[in-house]
């Protein structure tokens, strides 16, 4: 972005709005990171692509990194953990790349002085118990600890490697192509918005925290090569994703916003809140592209396992606009913007 | 509620029957553009929200008016905020008041300069911030009725000596008049923000409908409120008939919350002020009455607003057209500044800040693209 005379100060420093997952995220790491590299191995996927992790050609297998750090607050909340969201989000980056093996995570810890033992080692135990259900060893890790208030608790980075022959990329889609959506949306964020509001609403809204491993195997073997895209709908939620997606692929989507899933508890929470659940992070969620022809069947295995129970086609590439979504919200139509960045709170 | 099930006001099915229905009476009426203006920040979200303007008939002209309480807040009014601020004095307010631009600064900058500004969801946490300290705390208080009445609560609840409030509130009645009167104006009826109305009552709108000769319609904020009472305001201008209807009679009475407006005009007085970029509006304005002077930040602070008078304002704000969106008679789309220079990151005008401004819930809701054609 060109600096606008008179504005220049706004862009100086760090803001929260550039850890959002949107639009702010994107630029900052097209203008800082991305500024010389070159990265792009051969017949690879490299950061160049922003994609949700690396693949490396490796004889007739692709090797596949990701990383990802968790700061989450608080560090407990309905439906998991920090540990349990530092594996599954790992898990579920390597698991939207195409990975068919695991092979093992890294994990490195950053502890604030004065942290209790205690919560250290709740956080480990679920850690350990997600790998389990997972079936990935951590092979690997670091300990570092910072003074008190130069960090806030506990930080934790995973690093994920894995296996596969056919990389599956975000920007797969062709016009024609459906989008499904694996469950309800807006879970994760709007559960910890509401901790953090300490709105005490009826219902149970948790957190849908969970590896995706299995279920996306599952979707592979019923889909194969028709499933043409995948993403994880984390910060940003499914609008960002599909941006993204869309983007990539020089497509529009255009999205029926009557058949999103979205849990009763979920949909109350953005009302009270104002937030739309499809600007909110999800931590158990992938969106796939598939041609139109497979997409029932890809459906149907998602029906059948326990993760993918209200999984539900949302959505069509479509020609034009590129790179835009338009929502149909059964009354008209109109665009779904990119999150900018952490929403104010309403005046009235 | 079942997955993807929608509430009741919120029915697909009944829209498209109103939509019918509204598409006849343009047809009838057999001219075109007719227009109408909503004047509240909340009507136009649910608009953009549900994509409504991609139903409305092509030769039926909706258009926001001055609904938007930060968007209208004037630039000396954020400049008192801003060097109180630079004084030393800790100010409250709402969180779309702290990035909108006074002369050269808004508070969010003046913040950045180590200044103490407090983002609050309401008044009585401004009130608590005051008890539990002795410095001087001031709510800086913007908005419509609806926060008024709220800022009025207040100040009857015994607040503490160390608590003041800068009243910027604004009172929507007078404002309605000075648009219709604009030269060259074309509206032919209004809608009315039926959460305003609860207070107000309905019958509020009957002098102006009675001088100006131009119908107002009370308005919920439901697709289903707002296309039915679309369809009865170009009802009434299709048959000329100037009139007052009620059609949030779910919440709206005819005389309002008469506990509420007495409380309202004991600690408020209306006065003439400018609205940002529209004019000065008699009566538009609400200051504390001379009896709440303790609780007057602008008697109790000698505010000098000439410091802040050193640096030259940004360039752009020369381009913004605000004023003429807020007034109704351009939209985002006339602006070309809308989703280049100006975004929400980086806002140059105050339409941009608040979530109720045009120009915010525009972009919010993807700009001015025509999608009607898409399927």
């Amino acid at each position: 972005m060109k600096p606008i005379p008179g504005l220049v100060k706004h862009n100086q420093r760090i803001a929260m709005r550039h850890g959002g997952g949107g639009r702010a995220m994107r630029t900052l790491i097209e203008e800082v990171f991305m500024r010389g590299a070159d990265d792009i191995p051969v017949d690879g996927v490299g950061l160049s692509a922003m994609d949700d992790g690396a693949a490396i050609r490796i004889g007739d297998q692709y090797l596949i990194v990701t990383t990802d750090s968790h700061v989450i607050h608080p560090l407990f909340f309905p439906g998991g953990d920090i540990g349990m969201l530092s594996i599954a989000g790992t898990v579920n980056d390597l698991s939207m790349m195409g990975a068919t093996q695991l092979l093992g995570l890294t994990c490195g810890v950053i502890l604030e002085e004065g942290l209790e033992r205690d919560i250290l080692e709740r956080v480990q135990a679920s850690m350990q118990a997600t790998c389990r259900e997972v079936g990935v060893p951590i092979l690997t890790g670091d300990t570092k600890v910072m003074g008190k208030g130069e960090i806030d608790s506990l930080v934790i980075n995973t690093t994920g490697v894995a296996l596969t022959k056919r990389i599956v990329r975000d920007n797969g889609l062709q016009v024609g192509d459906r989008i499904i959506v694996t469950g309800t949306v807006g879970d994760h964020g709007l559960a910890v918005m509401a901790l953090r509001n300490k709105l005490e609403l009826e219902g149970d809204l948790r957190s849908d925290v969970a590896p995706l491993f299995d279920l996306v195997q599952k979707v592979l073997a019923a889909g194969g090569d028709s499933v043409v895209a995948m993403k994880d709908p984390t910060r940003g939620g499914v609008a960002s994703a599909l941006h993204e997606m869309a983007g990539k692929a020089g497509v529009g989507i255009l999205i029926s916003e009557q058949a999103v899933p979205v849990s009763e508890a979920a949909r109350a929470a953005g009302e009270l809140l104002g937030i739309d659940p499809l600007h909110v992070a999800n931590e158990g969620k992938a969106l796939i592209g598939v041609r139109p022809e497979a997409a029932d069947r890809v459906l149907a295995a998602l029906k059948a396992h326990p993760l993918g129970r209200n999984a539900a086609i949302i959505g069509t590439a479509i020609a034009e606009p590129k790179g835009k979504l338009v929502l149909d919200t059964g009354f008209g139509k109109r665009l779904l913007a990119e999150p900018e960045g952490e929403p104010l709170p309403r005046i009235c | 509620m079942k997955p993807g099930e929608q509430l009741k006001f919120r029915d697909p099915v009944r829209a498209k029957a109103l939509t019918t229905r509204l598409e006849e009476l343009v047809k009838e009426i057999g001219r075109d553009p007719i227009s109408v203006m909503h004047v509240c920040g909340s009507h136009e979200q649910a608009i953009a929200r549900f994509g409504l303007r991609t139903a409305f008939p092509l030769k039926l002209d909706v258009v926001m008016g001055p609904g938007c309480p930060v968007c209208i807040t004037d630039v000396p009014e954020v400049d008192e905020a801003v060097a109180l601020a630079l004084q030393g004095v800790r100010v409250c307010t709402y969180g779309d008041m702290v990035r909108v631009p006074g002369t050269v600064k808004s508070l969010a900058d003046v913040r950045g300069d180590g200044a103490n500004i407090e983002v609050v969801y309401g008044i009585d946490q401004a009130v608590e911030l005051a008890r539990k300290s002795t410095e001087e705390i001031v709510f800086f208080a913007t908005g419509f009725e609806t926060t008024a009445v709220a800022t009025a609560a207040a100040l009857l609840n015994d607040p503490p000596k160390n608590f003041s409030v800068l009243s910027a509130h604004k009172y929507i009645p007078p404002v309605m008049e000075i648009v219709t009167e604009m030269p060259g104006s074309r509206i032919e009826g209004f809608l009315a923000a039926g959460h305003a109305a609860i207070i107000t009552g309905s019958g509020v709108f009957e002098a102006f409908v009675n001088t100006h000769k131009v119908p107002v319609v009370v308005a919920g904020f439901e697709p289903l409120d707002i296309l039915a009472a679309l369809v009865k305001l170009v009802e009434l201008v299709r048959d000329q008939k100037p009139e007052v209807v009620n059609m949030f009679p779910r919440c709206v009475t005819h005389e309002g919350n008469k506990v509420a407006q007495e409380q309202l005009w004991k600690v408020f007085t209306p006065t003439g002020g400018r609205w940002r970029g529209i004019a000065h509006v008699p009566n538009g304005n609400l200051r504390l009455r001379e009896e709440w002077a303790a609780f007057d930040t602008r008697k109790r602070f000698n505010i000098d607003v000439s410091r802040l008078w050193d640096y030259a304002p940004p360039k752009l704000l020369g381009q913004c057209i605000c004023g003429e969106i807020m007034s109704g008679s351009k939209s985002p789309k006339h602006c070309a500044l809308f989703g280049k220079e100006c975004l929400p990151e980086n806002p140059v005008g105050a339409c941009m800040v608040s979530s109720e401004g045009t120009c915010r819930i525009w972009h919010q809701y993807g700009g001015h693209l025509d999608l009607r054609g898409i399927s």
